[in-house]
């Protein structure tokens, strides 16, 4: 507890709709997807056509650039569709899943016997690989590579997020696998933070073999590029692989079990969500399934795989994310307000800035749209970004680098230490209404092709 | 009316029968009506704060300054021709003579606001709606009002569209008209009788709005700047001006600047929205008085031994420093940086008030100077944090 870091800039977004602490019901699969858009700059090749037979952990999917890395199938059952979008890219692989399950047996093994090649040939098989991230870029991590180090953030601080205590308070003893198997992949051990609110109380407070920090502040405290930007900034040519402890948790099964076992505890949130709570669900499974958690008032609700601040909007009928546990619910604001801007008070909004009154109100929560609450401008303000960001870097500046494709300026003022997830919340403030994850994205695309 | 805009609003669009209207259509329905526009991209939620917001809320904050000038318009008239006129007939007065200020510098800024949008494609800013606002309270009330317009365009055109717009330009484009005015016609615009409104036109026509019985035998119509530059605070105590007239603004200056008070309102109302920089006001505050005590200590003339608090109130430095140093677009943008900014103007104010025979009022020039540098300073400020950056990563 003595080396707490305290981060004192950030915001949580105070929006309605937190997941109760109960899981409602067991979402049966149906039909899932295996989406290569889950991953960044993935180039897939396709291993399936439709009509082919696959079980759970049957690839689906292999890397262009590293055709040792698989994408399995989260359920067995048959390919149905293979969906393609523009210039034929390929976007989703479906699944109808069977009634009854049948895994693909990777072996039931123990980790502390294992070398570090096993490890890794197990996990490039299952599919488990891309659990991996690796910083620089948020990429698929690079086998080939020994990182310096892995980084875990035990909590979460993103609007409605899961809560790790309740959705992996029976997947104590998977994670603990999962932890010993993955700290032979690195010379930097393993780095998990916690939240100083509960440091004791939390069940990965007894984790071993690993090395804890501890953190404090609001959102974007739990996002783990801000941890490691305060724990070991990552140098030019470093890499850092991160992990979630969802993926943990599915690493830990595999190497219990034998598996490919993707089911997991989904947080169904949001404003429209009609008593919001947990359901056990399955990576790729489809939003039809909890369809019954939409509040019925007709109103057009986006479904989001992920928080509103980072998720990505799969329409209705879409598909929960790869590494994500959350769905929220939402209104599409796609309304006018007469004279919004000049009314002096706007009860049912919130806003960061002063400007409003919301800051009467720090502990209402707000049913909040998707509206944009006005137009897009050019930069104007300059100090509010920082207060969202807990890094010693300069968003405006960083982004005008990549506004630019500046290499040399982006490199200077710190493409390699944020993803998109850091600098959500500076796109939330910003009053000139400036996409800047998208963006950044853009940036760090430029960085890739330029670096490789 | 949302029924109406709905039904016009496909002429307006590419293609329609006014389509070259698009951005002038578009800027009047947003003022109207918050866009249904939703997120595409990244963060599905926004926060309800825009720039029309902010805008607004710098406007608000510009009121008590307007007010108080209306009024100090009718007073200082009534003054100047001994006229006794009570409270209401100033405010009159004064709002005659503010009103086609105000009318001149929002017709010709936002025709020239509209067209560049126009023609660029873009939504219409709402910059203007803040340099429109603060553009009459920095001239002196008898500006000839075709000078003004001139002004107004050469601000807005040269001073900010030429650079993109609002978040592109590099001087705040209020100081630019009225530097453009001082100028370029020094000779309608210097002097002691632009001050005061009704004077300049009694002078050259003998007639005035209300010219009663001529003017006052004691009318000198300088503003209290010149008798501080002239002769300290004994110049300020010769002509009848007391410390206290400084902060309420009782006296003869550009329409909005003269009252610390009514800035003071404005400043808290900038301060707690977060709108402005309290550090640069601060900072402005600090090297300020630091100059000027500098000067009290070395002494020499009635000026140098005026103690320094006095530059706070005089002329347009508390206006300058509330309203325009802060300025988010033109000042320094990094927070370092607004320190050594705000600074640097509140110092550069009180040299060339000091320094400068020719030109009393440094607050206009101390800005637009530090206009010109901010973004140095932000560069040396970033190239700092970047080179501490690397140490600390290598230490790591």
């Amino acid at each position: 507890m003595s080396n707490n870091i305290d981060l004192k800039r950030g915001l949580d977004i105070p929006i309605t709709g937190t997941a109760a602490q109960k899981t409602k019901k067991v979402v049966k699969p149906d039909v899932v997807a295996v989406k290569p858009t889950d991953f960044r700059g993935l180039l897939p090749r396709l291993l399936v056509r439709e009509g082919d037979k696959v079980l759970a952990g049957s690839p689906v999917l292999a890397d262009k650039k590293s055709p040792e890395i698989l994408f399995t199938s989260p359920v067995s059952g048959t390919v149905t569709e293979i969906v393609r979008g523009e210039k034929r890219k390929l976007l989703e692989v479906r699944i109808k899943a069977d009634e009854s399950q049948e895994y693909v047996d990777f072996g039931s093994r123990k980790v502390a016997g294992m070398s570090t090649g096993e490890i890794k040939e197990v996990l490039l098989k299952s599919g488990l690989w891309p659990a991996f991230i690796q910083r620089p870029y948020g990429i698929i991590a690079d086998p080939e590579i020994r990182p310096k180090a892995i980084f875990v953030s035990a909590f979460t601080t993103a609007p409605l997020a899961a809560s790790t205590e309740y959705a992996f308070r029976d997947e104590m003893n998977y994670i603990q696998t999962a932890v010993d198997a993955i700290s032979k992949l690195t010379d930097g051990g393993v780095h998990v933070s916690l939240n100083s609110s509960n440091y004791s109380g939390t069940p990965f407070h007894k984790l071993e073999n690993v090395t804890f920090h501890v953190f404090s502040g609001k959102h974007p405290a739990g996002n783990v590029g801000v941890q490691i930007h305060h724990i070991s900034p990552i140098r030019k040519g470093e890499t850092v692989w991160t992990v979630s402890p969802l993926m943990l948790a599915a690493i830990g099964k595999l190497f219990v079990t034998g598996k490919y076992d993707m089911s997991r505890l989904v947080a169904v949130t949001g404003p429209e969500a009609d008593d919001p709570c947990y359901v056990q669900g399955i990576a790729g499974m489809q939003m039809d399934s909890i369809a019954d958690f939409r509040k019925d008032k007709g109103a057009e609700v986006r479904f989001i795989s992920g928080d509103v601040l980072t998720g990505s909007n799969t329409g209705e009928h879409g598909f929960l994310g790869f590494y994500d546990n959350q769905v929220t619910l939402i209104e599409e604001g796609n309304k006018f307000e007469m004279l919004g801007w000049a009314k002096p008070v706007r009860s049912s909004l919130f806003s960061f800035s002063h400007t409003y009154f919301s800051w009467l109100t720090p502990n209402k929560k707000y049913n909040m749209d998707t509206n944009l609450h006005g137009g897009p401008r050019a930069f104007v303000m300059s100090d509010v970004y920082g207060k969202v960001l807990p890094m010693d870097i300069y968003p405006v500046y960083l982004v005008k680098a990549c506004l630019a494709g500046d290499i040399d300026k982006m490199e200077k003022f710190g493409i390699y230490e944020v993803l998109e997830e850091d600098l959500a919340l500076c796109e939330y403030v910003c009053p000139s209404k400036i996409e800047i994850q998208s963006i950044l994205s853009d940036g760090i695309d430029l960085m890739m092709k330029e670096m490789a | 009316m949302r029924k109406f805009i709905d039904k016009i609003k496909p002429s307006f669009e590419k293609g329609g029968k006014f389509g070259f209207l698009h951005s002038t259509f578009d800027a009047f329905e947003s003022f109207l009506y918050v866009p249904d526009t939703v997120t595409l991209k990244g963060s599905h939620v926004r926060d309800s704060v825009d720039l029309k917001r902010i805008m607004i809320t710098v406007v608000v904050a510009l009121v008590p300054c307007a007010l108080f000038g209306i009024w100090n318009v009718g007073y200082q008239h009534n003054l100047a021709f001994d006229l006794n006129w009570g409270f209401w007939q100033m405010v009159w007065y004064g709002f005659l003579r503010v009103l086609p200020l105000y009318v001149v510098a929002y017709v010709v800024g936002l025709a020239i606001e509209f067209i560049s949008a126009q023609i660029r494609g873009h939504e219409v800013n709402e910059g203007f709606l803040v340099s429109g606002m603060l553009i009459p309270l920095i001239v002196p009330v008898d500006v000839p009002l075709w000078m003004l317009a001139i002004a107004v365009a050469f601000a807005v055109i040269l001073g900010k569209e030429v650079f993109g717009g609002t978040g592109m330009n590099i001087w705040n484009p209020a100081l630019l008209c009225r530097a453009f005015l001082f100028f370029s016609y020094p000779s309608k615009m210097s002097g002691d009788t632009i001050w005061t409104g009704g004077v300049t036109r009694y002078l050259t026509d003998g007639t005035a709005f209300q010219s009663g019985n001529g003017l006052a035998d004691a009318f000198s119509g300088a503003t209290p700047l010149v008798h501080a530059g002239a002769g300290g605070v004994q110049g300020l105590t010769d002509a009848g001006t007391s410390f206290m007239d400084l902060i309420i603004g009782t006296i003869p200056g550009a329409v909005g600047e003269t009252s610390v008070i009514a800035i003071l309102i404005g400043a808290v109302i900038l301060i707690w929205t977060g709108v402005a920089s309290w550090k640069i006001m601060l900072s402005s505050v600090i090297g300020a008085l630091a100059i000027g005590g500098l000067c009290n200590l070395i002494g020499g003339t009635p000026a140098m031994e005026m103690p320094a608090y006095y530059h706070l109130v005089l002329g347009g430095f508390a206006f300058g420093t509330v309203f325009m140093a802060t300025d988010p677009v033109t000042s320094a943008q990094t927070e370092t940086g607004k320190w050594i900014y705000g600074f640097l103007v509140g110092a550069l104010t009180v040299t060339v008030r000091l320094f400068n025979p020719g030109y009393v009022e440094g607050m206009m020039l101390a800005i637009l100077l530090m206009n010109t540098f901010a973004p140095l300073i932000d560069h040396y400020v970033i190239e700092a944090s970047i080179s501490r950056r690397a140490k600390k990563v290598k230490v790591a």
